[in-house]
């Protein structure tokens, strides 16, 4: 069956239906990981997008359960070249159309890829439509797509309730502002106890119980929505409890701390992007999905210094904080997808709490 | 960290002749890093015994020496030039191993020279296997079980507690040359101490065979700050148990799911961390199929074949960052020249397929075996991207051109399943088309996948173009069914095959239909930013992305394909120079060529680069959409001169020769004429089609007769006959094959062997240089020792030489390039071979004359002349130096190939020996061919009875050396007839202490053997030159050449001058 993806400056890209069968508005936004596609569907900081994946084959070694990033897949679409007429792999549990069905999610697959990430390049990331009718009106869809703005995703994806891993190491509280479930396996992994609190949870309720350190998760949307979750962020930067940051958590530490953010123009989301250690200047390859950034243009060093720059484009990748027991990362030490190079930096934050 | 400014004048050691497993990857990569050097402000000295390589150009390092690859020769460089540093990690494995030998000597330290790149410790901890191992072990990398032995004895034992099979791998060699599986004790012992002999330090591994796994390599790079990145990693489709080189490769690697990617991509990273190596490195594994195990196979501390494709399946250069990471710079500091926006420190990312497949050498060598191993036996490969796998896989193969354009191939209808499933087990080149029947027959994917290991993803893709194949037979051809066939790359010319039209209406229906090959552009970064350097593939279904650039005149250059025997380096040598000639002339280039190894589809040589296979079809998308002003085909070997006639079809005018003329000089009815009315005599010759012609014409012309196909490279299918059975065989071999041109039967001359090549601006001609072969007629000139100036032939003669060239490059109205082969026999001069093309002696001649030919053909293909260029026509001033081109073989790789030279060429390379002296000259191309003569003083003589009054002499010579000779009954006894001592041996067949234990005992120097000509190939003859060429002893099948190796071991001089060829203009 024939499908379609709209985009708002009026492209229109033809090809087949894949999973569920409805229409969606969403941002559509690109992501060049040539494996870990099962990862970034459910990487919940895609919640209010739809992914292009740049790499043409996908659904190859099909569908590894325990690879999943949290409990449900995320995007509102998902738009690839070709789907893998059959998955192999010694863990496969499934196929990805069945995957996408039984999730809900639609997808158009068969069309140029490429033409449409150079537009999203080129143009800047811009909403768009995915459906299977042939006699949608153009106009009305372009119309559509232009009021649409992704709101309230934080709350979408974060847990509803409290939830312990136990360990016998530090104990952390991780703040889930849409949380991939390798940053608490990682804590895990090294031995802490990781108590994940729902995104709503009060600065209070986490100092009041006592943990070694804080970690603020990845998360998606515009982390200027989140007014009120960066209030009580400034309540925890002002403990002396160690805190480690990564992506949207990154952004509302500095939010809270007075510094901007701004909408890139169409982000940074794959699993290749170097950044660089200004404290050592050695350089890591990092797994990256964000779009928007820190502006670090008057940034006050007796707040904050840059940690970690691009070096790609130059843009702010972490931040240690002037005096205080926090650095937080614009990438993801935790991959999956992506590489493992930066996972160090879960031992950073290990020993920032044993120092202190 | 910036530049080290220490480093002033560096030393690049290159890789020596081309032979299996050591090919044009790394003129590939030495040119490459020599620019990357130069471009730096530093000084370059290069080394490298092989002329037909780009790196020996003088534009591309300041001093270039092609001097035989040896220590002393290094030594004296050294001396010479006095550079602060060697960059060993860019000529394979023989430059690693010599750059290893310098530094362990202290002969560097001494003369305040070092490594760079890498450090002798980072060398031995890669390459020797039990450092290798305890590193491994150290970092927790796995293994396979594995021990180091150095004799026979412990690897029987350590194979009895690890159980069979066993892969054995010689240390320090090259290609895996030695190694094998084992399957039993008496299989070891072969492989076993065959790899001892063969390794540099008598040590091979003997280990757990973990055949069937997946198998997985990664390229990596390091810089001195310790910052390491991941460039490419592929998968082999052919698991565990082929060679990579022989094996289909595709990246990325597609059966991988991101756990088992980055667990493998952090090992490879950890591995080059702990080696502490500075540049690229390779690291291959194996991955149980059905778990998370892994074991780390091999690791390369240098540039490679792999790497050599991971830069071109990427785009991202590794032998130009490794340089100048060599120099000091940091992987952050140096830009991304494809994007020119992002730095070398980002890991390049696909939005596209790749698929390779080796080039494999069985048709030239018809009794080798094809088993495919871990020892490996490809000359060559090509490459193709694609957006998805199958159209990556139907590129790849009718890039080949091996008479295959798709999955249908040999005629398996005599074979019932269980045939096939049979076949199935072989391990050959042919195994895909066997997957593709066995598919065909309703075969169970598992069931294949139980025979072969091939993962079930491949398995399913072969299912897709073999159900495709169905479809076309059996449905109406719809818009929807030809769209998709074209998606999946079928050519039209399969389709029209399949659903029984034209190509040509195949072609007319897609125009209709409008389906139209797009081109999409190689940027390592999957469009995530915008890319300025034009290197394009072909898709179908998809929109075009090539911009319109300049608006100069556009020209053409089609490359020559995969490096096979008969079409090798030297082609993509003249087809870069004309390209450079081109541009320099304010032309916009466009170079389409497959192949992953050569410096011709590097991205930064032509204006725009298309990556695509050499057919008519494929060649008319490009012409479509660029429009070019011309096309060259005349520097491309075979492969581009096939292309002439289409290309005329298709409306491009044919820059320089025309077509009409190309063929003239290959239609032998054509050509007769053309050399009556030149008054050139030639060898007597009749074109016949059946084999009942060629008795007949053979009978005419009186045997000795040559017996060949028009439209060969090579000398492919070319024959000695002596009598009408042999013509019975030759023929059948020859239409094995559907001739589509005659078949010429030429009466066969004995004489000395001149070769000429010549520029000819449609006037006048400028010859550099007479090169005359040392073997007479009869061994393909590719195969003899040739040598420049000609020595033996007398000015008159010259003079005839000249004046024919002159004549028939004028009737065929050359317009560039034409080589022509003579034989002079009775002080008269015939004309044996014309053609007007590029060849094989093209580089060397350029090279050792100062004169840059490929340059001017080009500049007279524009339009000058070669007076207006300010050369005086006709032959020119002899150089002050002697250069002889001297063959290297492969023959050690091929099991089962005959190695006994004749008219079809067999050498897969050639080295440069040049001096001022002829014996100096000749003295030094056979050391740079690998003759490192005497050892032993112990040799064999068997020739047949017509070279046995030549062997007397040569026999003398070698006793008088002091070499002990042994010889067969009817040699032994001329020998000691006419005075020469000879010890009488018994032949094979008859009691030990025999021949064959004589060589198997290693005490043997050389074996002098000259079979017999004609088809009843001496059985014993043939078990004498195999068993001495796998025991690696020097193995002679021409008296001329035995010749000129007493020759050159009678004026042997260790003091040998260095030249460097810079200074000759």
């Amino acid at each position: 069956m024939k499908a379609f993806l709209i985009l708002e400056d009026g492209h229109v890209f033809t090809g087949t239906a894949i999973g569920a069968d409805k229409e969606v508005i969403s941002e559509i936004v690109f992501n060049t990981s040539m494996t870990g596609y099962l990862e970034v569907l459910t990487d919940p900081s895609y919640a209010g997008q739809a992914v292009v994946m740049t790499y043409p084959l996908i659904g190859n070694y099909g569908i590894c359960y325990e690879d999943m990033e949290s409990k449900k897949p995320w995007p509102d679409g998902y738009i690839v070249r070709e789907l893998s007429r059959i998955p192999s792999n010694f863990r496969s549990e499934d196929t990805i159309q069945h995957f996408l069905e039984q999730n809900d999610i639609p997808g158009i697959a068969g069309i140029d890829t490429r033409a449409l990430t150079k537009i999203l390049r080129e143009k800047g990331t811009m909403n768009g439509m995915i459906t299977r009718n042939e006699n949608y009106d153009l106009d009305e869809a372009i119309r559509r797509m232009k009021q649409y703005t992704p709101t309230g995703v934080v709350m979408k994806t974060t847990c509803k309730e409290k939830l312990i891993l136990p360990g016998e190491g530090y104990k952390v509280a991780l703040m889930d502002l849409g949380a991939k479930r390798n940053i608490a396996k990682s804590l895990n992994d090294r031995g802490c106890e990781v108590t994940i609190y729902p995104a709503d949870t009060k600065a209070e309720e986490i100092i009041a119980a006592n943990p070694d350190g804080i970690m603020l998760s990845n998360g998606p949307g515009d982390p200027k929505e989140c007014t009120e979750i960066i209030q009580e962020i400034k309540k925890l930067y002002e403990t002396d409890i160690p805190i480690f940051a990564i992506c949207l958590g990154h952004q509302l530490m500095a939010l809270a701390n007075g510094c901007d953010t701004h909408k890139m123009k169409y982000g940074h989301r794959g699993g290749n992007h170097p950044v660089k250690d200004l404290k050592t200047g050695k350089v890591y390859i990092s797994s990256q999905n964000h779009g928007y950034v820190v502006d670090t243009d008057g940034l006050d060093p007796e707040i904050a210094v840059p940690a970690f720059v691009n070096v790609n484009d130059g843009t702010n990748e972490g931040l240690a904080y002037t005096g205080k027991n926090i650095f937080t990362v614009q990438f993801h030490p935790e991959a999956c997808p992506g590489p493992q190079d930066s996972a160090y930096l879960f031992d950073r934050f290990i020993q920032m709490m044993e120092e202190k | 960290m910036p530049k080290d400014n220490s480093i002033k004048k560096v030393l690049v050691i290159g890789s020596g002749p081309i032979v299996i497993g050591q090919a044009a990857e790394f003129d590939y990569a030495g040119t490459q890093a020599c620019r990357s050097l130069k471009e730096e402000g530093v000084q370059v000295v290069l080394v490298n015994s092989n002329p037909a390589t780009i790196m020996t150009d003088k534009n591309i390092a300041d001093h270039v020496y092609i001097e035989p690859l040896t220590i002393p020769v290094l030594e004296g460089i050294i001396e010479k030039e006095k550079p602060d540093s060697i960059l060993p990690t860019l000529g394979g494995q023989a430059g690693l191993n010599l750059g290893m030998e310098l530094a362990e000597s202290g002969f560097l330290e001494k003369h305040n020279c070092r490594l760079i790149g890498t450090t002798p410790e980072t060398i031995r901890k890669a390459e020797d296997r039990l450092e290798f191992k305890e590193t491994m072990e150290k970092i927790n990398e796995p293994c396979a079980p594995s021990l180091v032995v150095e004799n026979v004895e412990d690897g029987v034992n350590f194979a009895e507690t690890i159980g069979y099979p066993i892969v054995l791998r010689p240390a320090y060699t090259l290609g895996g040359s030695g190694g094998g599986i084992a399957h039993n004790r008496e299989e070891l012992e072969e492989i076993l101490a065959n790899g001892l002999r063969l390794s540099r330090v008598g040590q091979v591994l003997v280990e757990r065979c973990i055949a069937g796994w997946k198998e997985i390599e990664y390229e990596v790079i390091r810089d001195r700050m310790g910052n390491v990145i991941t460039v490419c990693n592929m998968e082999n489709i052919d698991p565990v148990g082929v060679h990579t080189g022989d094996s289909i490769v595709v990246a990325p690697s597609q059966t991988l799911g991101d756990k088992e990617y980055q667990m493998l991509r952090t090992s490879a990273l950890n591995i080059i961390s702990e080696l502490k190596i500075t540049g690229g490195c390779n690291v291959q594994f194996a991955l149980k199929p059905d778990s998370f195990e892994y074991c780390v196979i091999e690791v390369n501390p240098r540039v490679s074949r792999s790497s050599a494709l991971a830069s071109k399946a990427t785009g991202y250069p590794i032998a130009k960052v490794a340089a100048k990471i060599a120099l000091g710079y940091t992987l952050d500091e140096i830009p991304n020249a494809i994007t020119g926006k992002t730095y070398a420190s980002f890991e390049p990312m696909l939005d596209y397929c790749v698929v390779k497949i080796p080039r494999l050498p069985f048709d030239k060598f018809i009794s080798a075996k094809r088993t495919l191993t871990t020892q490996m036996k490809a000359t060559g490969e090509v490459m193709a991207i694609a957006n998805n796998f199958e159209a990556g896989l139907m590129k790849a193969l009718r890039s080949l051109e091996q008479h295959v354009d798709s999955l249908i191939y040999e005629d398996y209808s005599d074979k019932d399943e269980y045939d096939i499933m049979e076949m199935l087990h072989r391990v050959d080149d042919r195994r895909i088309f066997v997957i593709a029947e066995a598919l065909r027959r309703n075969i169970p994917y598992n069931v294949i996948h139980d025979i072969t290991k091939i993962d079930l993803w491949f398995i399913d893709k072969i299912a897709i173009l073999v159900e495709m194949e169905e479809r076309l037979k059996k449905e109406p051809l719809t818009r929807e069914l030809l769209a998709e066939a074209k998606r999946l790359e079928f050519p039209d010319s399969v389709i029209g095959r399949l659903v029984g039209k034209k190509e040509k209406k195949i072609k007319a229906l897609r125009d209709e239909w409008n389906i139209h090959a797009a081109f999409k552009m190689v940027d390592t970064c999957a469009a995530e930013f915008a890319a300025s350097t034009p290197y394009y593939y072909s898709v179908f279904g998809s929109e075009n992305e090539v911009v319109e650039t300049s608006g100069k005149k556009k020209v053409l250059v089609l490359g020559s394909g995969p490096i096979r025997i008969g079409q090798g380096i030297e082609f993509d040598f003249c087809s870069v120079h004309c390209t450079w000639s081109f541009s320099r002339a304010g032309y916009e280039t466009i170079i389409v060529n497959n192949n992953p190894e050569t410096v011709s589809t590097d991205f930064d040589i032509a204006d725009k680069l298309y990556f695509e296979p050499l057919t008519p079809e494929d060649v008319e998308n490009i012409v479509e959409l660029e429009k070019p002003d011309g096309a060259v085909v005349q520097f491309g070997g075979q492969t581009a001169i096939k292309l002439t006639e289409a290309l005329m079809k298709m409306g491009v005018p044919i820059l320089g020769t025309s077509a009409k003329d190309v063929d003239a000089a290959e239609d032998r009815e054509l050509f007769d004429q053309i050399l009556e009315e030149c008054c050139i005599p030639r060898p007597a010759g009749h074109t016949v089609f059946t084999c009942e012609e060629a008795i007949q014409a053979a009978n005419d012309l009186g045997y000795p007769v040559l017996v060949r196909p028009s439209y060969v490279l090579g000398g492919q299918g070319m024959q000695i006959a002596i009598n009408d059975k042999d013509i019975t065989e030759f023929i059948g071999i020859i239409n094995r094959i559907t001739q589509e041109h005659p078949i010429l039967v030429d009466k066969y001359l004995m004489g000395k062997e001149i070769e000429v090549d010549a520029v000819c601006d449609g006037e006048e001609i400028l010859i550099p240089g007479i090169m005359e072969h040392i073997e007479r007629a009869g061994i393909h000139s590719g195969d003899s020792i040739s040598v420049y100036p000609a020595r033996s032939i007398s000015e008159k003669i010259k003079k005839v030489i000249v004046e024919y060239t002159r004549r028939l490059a004028r009737a065929l109205h050359v317009k560039g390039l034409i080589n022509i082969q003579f034989i002079v026999a009775n002080d008269e001069v015939y004309v044996i071979e014309v053609n007007p093309r590029s060849s094989r002696t093209v580089p060397y001649i350029s090279k050792v004359t100062g004169i840059p030919i490929v340059d001017l053909a080009t500049q007279v293909i524009i339009g000058n002349t070669i007076r207006g260029l300010g050369y005086e026509p006709g032959l020119q001033k002899e150089a002050d130096y002697v250069a002889i081109k001297m063959p290297v073989f492969s023959f050690e790789k091929l099991r089962g190939a005959d190695i006994a030279l004749g008219p079809e060429m067999k050498s897969t390379g050639e080295c440069l020996g040049i001096a001022k002296t002829f014996n100096e000259a000749l003295y030094k191309a056979f050391l740079g061919a690998g003759v490192r003569l005497p050892k032993f003083k112990k040799m064999i003589i068997t020739v047949k009875d017509a070279d046995k009054l030549d062997a007397v002499d040569i026999a003398r010579r070698f006793k008088a050396i002091g070499y002990e000779i042994y010889a067969t009954k009817s040699t032994a006894k001329i020998l000691n007839e006419n005075g020469v001592e000879a010890l009488m041996v018994n032949k094979i067949e008859q009691d030990s202490p025999n021949l064959l234990d004589l060589i198997l005992g290693h005490q043997i120097d050389l074996v002098i053997d000259t079979p017999s000509q004609g088809a009843k190939k001496s059985h014993d003859g043939f078990i004498i030159r195999r068993n001495a060429i796998e025991t690696g002893v020097n193995v002679l099948t021409s008296i001329d050449t035995a010749n000129a190796l007493i020759t050159s071991l009678e004026n042997r001089d260790e003091h040998l001058t260095l030249v460097d060829i810079a200074t000759i203009d």
